[in-house]
């Protein structure tokens, strides 16, 4: 395709020298150039972007004279506190990386199952029905599965057990229900990819379905399942106002599934507005957008290992 | 026996899960349209949201959604646009083109949480816009480019390759093939990927409340000089989106009826999306039907 593109245009820069009076020849280069610069201007976005939460991010630890280990595993956060400082931000961290673990446990299982409905089970008319399910739930703005979660799973959560009803639980499954189209529908995508003759071969040789499923489909799209998943949750790691809605932004550690946490995300929604820029609460709260930076490019590395595997 | 029976077990079990899935999507409708719709009426649609009466409405809150959309879409739809054609048509395989791939797919996996930090400190505070409709709108162009970069690129190569040596055979230049083979007959995907982003940008809030703020300047609807700090086009000026007024009137709101406010204002909010969506699919229909001739 893309020599094929080369030739082309090198053969039609040929033609155009023959061309008088040079207006074709200017609007090529001038169409070449618009293109370019759009071209050049992703990767700027994309360097400025790292750069500057990178050096703003690490303010903390050049300017206020941070101790990363304290930051990174300590327990108690007041940064703005009258008397002691601390800054350990380890709650956050734990908070972020349970919801995110904790949604894909719910979302995994139930959007590979629907995913292979779609794709073994009901062929035409459970692609047609859940199709656009998937589009419509991924749709959704964020602040209303918040919303929905604030004043239908808080409450439930606060009938069946002893805390208030924010709490890790209902953030894990605000967040699993958020991520659950984007498993789905990446899932299925895996599994229509599958070459149908492995599948016949299996049933050939008087395997049933769940057996074909389970011992030909499944491991055949093992590699693109995963992917599925660790894009799912990417999306949960750096989900902000539904989780911050319903948390409960407390700063310690969550002792149960059913205590108050806070995320990385819900900590720089909440003060974010609060403090002067500058100051060290300030400049802590941009050194947390960077974990969130950091962790998004881990994830594009996990996602790349994986698909390389994938090839092999 | 024994495996027929863990047979029907499993599909027992992905029917449930399919079906989850389907009640879930039906609940959260229905429970949003069911407690929302009763809110809605002419007087929300049309007054001033309050910050501790009853009886705010969504007025400024919709026309800044839609303000902040039309502006996202004015930079973000030529910019990703071109950037598609580039990936499409002019890149050569090689590191550049590596580096643009390995740009979006970081650009696309950004928390918006933290474009909207990148916002704060580039088009708030280095660029010196304030919290604005313009920084507002900046900060969710990088969040939509990369989305409709995808669009482009994938509607672009969809397109048969004879379709396009047939216009270089007939003499004409590469990027007068672009302008006039290759985007046309794209168009029908690249509209609907940009419907459809523009529901997701409609719906967008965590990059905005770092970027175009979380209130709201008195506004005079009869003021339409866009250089006047009341009039409603004024792109200098804070503008809380519906979204926004969402997660604020649940977190600070001191209202007594902060519960109908959310509820009727994510109903809004619910049925554009809907709209986008549905009018993505019909659009994107009908120019197909109409460029291939069928019907």
């Amino acid at each position: 395709m893309s020599n094929s593109n080369y030739s082309s245009t090198s053969s039609s820069t040929h033609r155009l020298i023959k061309n008088k009076n040079g207006s074709v020849k200017r609007n090529e280069l001038r169409g070449k150039v618009v293109v370019y610069s759009c071209a050049v201007l992703i990767i700027i976005a994309t360097i400025a972007i790292t750069l500057f939460l990178t050096i703003k991010g690490l303010q903390s630890f050049i300017v206020n004279g941070v101790n990363v280990g304290e930051f990174l595993t300590g327990l108690t956060w007041s940064p703005s506190g009258e008397g002691d400082v601390a800054y350990g931000a380890f709650p956050f961290i734990f908070g972020s990386f349970s919801v995110t673990f904790l949604a894909a446990l719910f979302a995994a299982p139930l959007g590979i199952g629907s995913a292979i409905f779609m794709t073994e089970i009901a062929k035409t008319w459970g692609q047609k029905v859940l199709q656009p399910v998937i589009e419509i739930l991924v749709g959704i703005p964020s602040v209303v599965y918040g919303l929905i979660g604030l004043t239908v799973i808080v409450p439930l959560i606060r009938e069946h057990s002893s805390g208030i009803g924010f709490s890790l639980l209902a953030g894990m499954i605000v967040v699993g229900v958020m991520i659950l189209p984007t498993v789905t529908s990446i899932s299925a995508d895996a599994l229509k990819s599958i070459p149908q003759d492995i599948k016949d071969a299996s049933y050939g040789l008087g395997a049933t379905r769940w057996q074909t499923i389970y011992k030909v489909i499944l491991p055949a799209a093992m590699p693109s399942l995963a992917t599925a998943v660790v894009l799912g949750m990417a999306r949960a790691f750096g989900e902000a106002l539904a989780v911050q809605m319903v948390i409960g932004n407390s700063k310690a550690l969550p002792e149960s599934i059913t205590d108050q946490a806070a995320t990385l995300t819900s900590i720089i929604t909440l003060s974010m507005g609060h403090t002067t820029y500058g100051s060290l609460h300030n400049n802590l709260l941009w050194s947390l957008g960077l974990i969130l930076l950091v962790m998004s490019y881990v994830f594009i590395i996990i996602i790349r290992f994986i698909s390389s595997r994938r090839k092999v | 026996m024994n495996r027929r029976i863990s047979n029907n077990i499993a599909t027992s079990v992905f029917i449930l899960c399919a079906v989850v899935m389907i009640a879930t999507l039906v609940y959260l409708l229905g429970y949003i349209l069911t407690n929302g719709f009763a809110e809605i009426d002419w007087s929300f649609l049309s007054s001033n949201s309050s910050s501790f009466q009853e009886g705010g409405g969504i007025k400024n809150q919709l026309w800044n959604s839609f303000y902040i959309l039309m502006m996202t879409m004015l930079f973000s739809v030529p910019l990703g646009v071109l950037g598609g054609i580039y990936l499409a048509e002019y890149s050569k395989p090689g590191k550049i083109t590596n580096v643009i791939r390995t740009s979006v797919e970081v650009l696309s996996s950004l928390p918006s949480i933290v474009v909207g930090m990148f916002g704060l400190l580039v088009f708030v505070q280095y660029m010196g816009l304030g919290y604005s409709i313009i920084a507002g709108a900046l900060a969710l162009t990088v969040f939509n480019l990369p989305v409709i970069v995808r669009v482009t690129e994938d509607s672009i190569r969809s397109i048969p390759l004879k379709q396009k040596n047939a216009s270089l055979a007939l003499g004409i230049t590469h990027w007068h093939t672009v302008k006039t083979v290759l985007v046309p007959a794209a168009f029908p995907g690249i509209l609907t990927g940009v419907i459809l982003s523009a529901g997701r940008v409609f719906g967008e809030a965590a990059a905005l409340l770092f970027t175009a703020g979380l209130s709201t300047p008195n506004l005079n609807f009869t003021n339409w000089n866009p250089f006047e700090s009341t009039s409603p086009l004024n792109p200098f000026r804070s503008a809380e989106t519906l979204s926004v007024h969402i997660w604020k009137v649940n977190s600070q709101g001191i209202m007594p009826d902060v519960l109908e406010i959310a509820n009727g204002s994510a109903a809004v909010l619910i049925i554009f999306v809907l709209i986008f969506n549905l009018s993505a699919r019909i659009i994107g229909g009908v120019i197909f039907a109409k460029i291939s001739g069928k019907k």
